[in-house]
């Protein structure tokens, strides 16, 4: 079996395997019709002991306008339903009164209580509230074990995306800050494929995450192809690529802005999952296989550049692009493979990013940030470093709950990020060199 | 079609108070690439410090007026340009890039955070500390001025803008014609000559973060005054782009560029916009195509493409020459 159908039939069996996880979905996708008047609904509804739904009786749910001024009041039915009839359009607090919740259904995340919304005119906005065992409900877990966990996992998933950012990087000297939105790109790909539906078809989200990365490959490859390999043949700078980057990365953001919405979405597949018990920590299903399954991509990837003869001239190009070239490697073909390898695996983290958390037009710059103290982390340009930075960012955003308020934690990561360049500025793995 | 609102609005854009925030701002952005060939992309965030820095000083502590002006012009920008420049100014261009933009984040986030709510007012920002500089405006409030384009207050804020940006561009202009002004050049051209020559780059790098930081924050701290709110939400890391934008259009590296970048770009953005707004309520533009909401995003959109099509094809901007500004490799 040749590496490349080794690679299939593994992501094969990932996916497989993910198809066994328990069944759950919820219906969370906004409706909006014109017609009707201006509404906020939702359902509330928790994991039951085999991971059915079961829905939430008598809560109450408090909607009050930007003024302060309540607007509305609804106690949730025997279907977990509550509908808010609102005056008109524009920014509401939705407030979920916790002490109506039935004992032992905690929020899962009590800072998104209340939830600010924006509402438009004549729109039916669906708000959720994810219910359900809390890692801090759950008895005997360690916080710190918790959080190294939770953060192991945000790491593989910032590593996944950063690994294409650090090649491009090496292979072309371009810091490409539109990498997060090839990020962005990938979640909201299989969001079309999934919830969406092209030409009325909607798939699971296994099929849309395959199909979404198999089309940010080969966006990644046209990137290259329409964008970057003219500007390198005109002999632009890197400072007017390293402008336009940034001109593509807002000209997308805000694409995606226009035409997916300024809401953060979920995917409905795997939403409510319950948790198993590793004793000092808890997992979803969902976060046990994305902790697997990105660790096996990139172990695939690193034996990948370490073995195959493509992976090989990637390592040389981004080592030293002249002495490759004058011994015979085709520079322009590594660099478009890096762009597409690197456009499959930025989509594929944005698919895992948005099963774990929310999907959202913005969400790629966020990552974008990480993806930057990560990779400085570990070293610009090396494909290892970036790995090993990326996880120890995660690691270390998560931790920093313990000591900084929830809000603040992306904060700790990127004053890291100058921290480090004050220490050790050719970060853990990289060269050190100096330029001036 | 109103075509006498679109007329307005573009005026307006042309000389108004956006013109002069964000003239201010690319001023400063032209002493730091332009000049220097610094890559700032958090100029945001020194917006944002002029901002905050009058408004926590007046609204937070109830300090005078004039202290919230310097500590907004002066102190916190001298500050964050010791903070984002100390660790990358001696590294690669990109580095600076990727703290700045970092930082831009990071103040925004802090300053939205509900934990200082009580200093910041968190995402609802502060407001009422610019009450003592609409006392000396001579406009009265409910009258128009300047062609009924501005109401008093605005006018207020537009003349003193007005004065402002002239001292700027005259500062500006005897900076980079000053000695200091030819080493920052040289700087900008090679590190390494200017170096060998004995002159400390490290250190004139850091000086022109500083002043080009003081000019984003007297940008910032006019808007505030403007606005009479200092809220973390407008001051997001595209509003960096906005300069980017203005400066590059107008020409880096040149006195008159970058006001005149941001002129046109404000101008060519109100303009768009109010015609889009009046097509979309008009019905020229159905509604599945484009909302009212959607309108606001065109503007961003089409500073993305600006941003890619002046770098690429027109890197030295309008009044900008091929050989001093093709943004080479620094």
């Amino acid at each position: 079996m040749s590496p490349s159908r080794a690679f299939l039939a593994f992501v094969a069996a990932m996916f497989a395997l993910l198809a066994l996880g328990s069944p759950a979905g919820a219906d969370l996708v906004a409706q909006e019709d014109a017609d009707s008047s201006t509404i906020i609904r939702g359902t509330l509804r928790t994991a039951g002991e085999d991971g059915e739904d079961v829905f939430v009786e008598d809560v109450t749910i408090v909607v009050t306008d930007e003024a302060g001024v309540e607007v509305g009041l609804a106690v949730t039915d025997s279907e977990g339903n509550w509908i808010v009839e609102l005056p008109g359009g524009g920014t509401y607090s939705v407030l979920l009164d916790d002490s109506t919740l039935p004992e032992g259904v905690p929020l899962r995340s009590p800072e998104n209580n209340p939830l600010v919304v924006e509402v438009r005119e004549g729109a039916s906005r669906a708000t959720l509230f994810p219910l359900g065992e809390a890692t801090a409900s759950a008895g005997n877990t360690i916080e710190a074990v918790q959080l190294f966990v939770d953060g192991l996992k945000l790491g593989l998933i910032i590593a996944m995306s950063a690994i294409g950012l650090s090649l491009i990087y090496g292979t072309t000297g371009l810091t490409n800050f539109a990498h997060g939105e090839m990020v962005t790109f990938g979640a909201l790909i299989a969001f079309l494929f999934h919830v969406t539906g092209v030409f009325g078809i909607t798939t699971s989200l296994i099929v849309a995450a395959i199909i979404s990365v198999i089309v940010s490959a080969i966006a990644g490859g046209l990137f290259n192809a329409l964008v970057w390999a003219p500007l390198r043949r005109r002999g632009a700078s890197l400072i007017a690529a390293l402008i336009v980057s940034i001109g593509f990365s807002i000209l997308l953001r805000y694409l995606f802005l226009y035409q997916f919405g300024g809401r953060s979405q979920f995917y409905p597949d795997y939403q409510l999952q319950k948790k198993y018990d590793f004793g000092w920590f808890t997992l979803a299903p969902k976060d046990l296989f994305i902790i697997l399954f990105s660790t096996g991509i990139l172990v695939l990837v690193g034996l990948g550049l370490q073995k195959t003869r493509a992976g090989k001239a990637m390592r040389a190009v981004a080592d030293n692009r002249d002495l490759a070239e004058s011994s015979g490697i085709n520079v322009e073909q590594v660099i478009r493979w890096v762009w597409i390898a690197g456009g499959a695996l930025a989509g594929l983290g944005g698919v895992l990013f948005g099963l774990t958390e929310a999907l959202s037009w913005e969400m790629g710059f966020r990552v974008l940030l990480l993806m930057f103290a990560g990779v400085t982390l570990g070293g610009l340009g090396s494909a290892y470093g970036a790995l090993i930075g990326s996880i120890i960012v995660g690691i270390f955003i998560q931790m920093s709950t313990l000591v900084l308020p929830s809000d603040l934690k992306n904060v700790g990561a990127l004053i890291t990020l100058i921290l480090i360049l004050l220490v050790r500025p050719q970060g853990l793995l990289g060269r050190a060199e100096r330029v001036g | 079609m109103d075509w006498g609102s679109i007329l307005d609005n573009t005026l307006r854009g042309l000389i108004g108070e956006q013109f002069i925030f964000f003239g201010l701002a690319a001023i400063g952005l032209n002493l730091h690439f332009g000049y220097t060939g610094l890559l700032n992309f958090g100029q945001a965030v020194f917006m944002a410090a002029g901002a905050y820095g009058l408004a926590m000083m007046v609204a937070t502590w109830d300090l005078s007026f004039w202290v919230g002006v310097v500590v907004g012009v002066v102190v916190f920008p001298v500050i964050l340009a010791l903070i984002l420049g100390a660790p990358t100014l001696r590294l690669r261009a990109d580095y600076l890039a990727i703290v700045t933009i970092a930082a831009a984040e990071i103040f925004r986030l802090i300053m939205r955070s509900p934990s200082l709510d009580q200093w910041t007012g968190s995402s609802d920002g502060l407001t009422a500390f610019a009450n003592r500089f609409y006392e000396f405006s001579p406009f009265d409030p409910g009258q128009r001025y300047f062609f009924d384009l501005f109401i008093g207050n605005q006018m207020w804020v537009v003349l003193v803008g007005w004065v402002v940006l002239a001292v700027g561009v005259f500062i500006c202009w005897l900076l980079v014609r000053s000695p200091w002004g030819r080493v920052v050049k040289a700087v900008r051209e090679d590190e390494d000559a200017a170096r060998s020559l004995g002159k400390n780059a490290y250190s004139y790098k850091m000086q022109a973060l500083i002043f080009g930081g003081m000019f984003g924050a007297a940008g910032g701290m006019l808007r505030a005054i403007g606005t009479q709110s200092a809220q973390p939400d407008n001051f997001v890391t595209e509003i960096t782009f906005f300069v980017w934008v203005a400066l590059i259009l107008g020409g880096a590296g040149t006195v008159l560029g970058p006001v005149l970048g941001a002129a046109i770009l404000y101008a060519v953005l109100n303009f768009t916009d109010v015609l889009l707004r009046q097509a979309v309520r008009a019905d020229y533009i159905p509604n599945s195509i484009m909302s009212g909401v959607q309108v606001g995003q065109v503007r961003f959109m089409m500073i993305g493409l600006a941003l890619i099509l002046l770098a690429a094809f027109r890197p030295q901007g309008i009044l900008g020459s091929k050989e001093e500004m093709a943004l080479d490799d620094r």
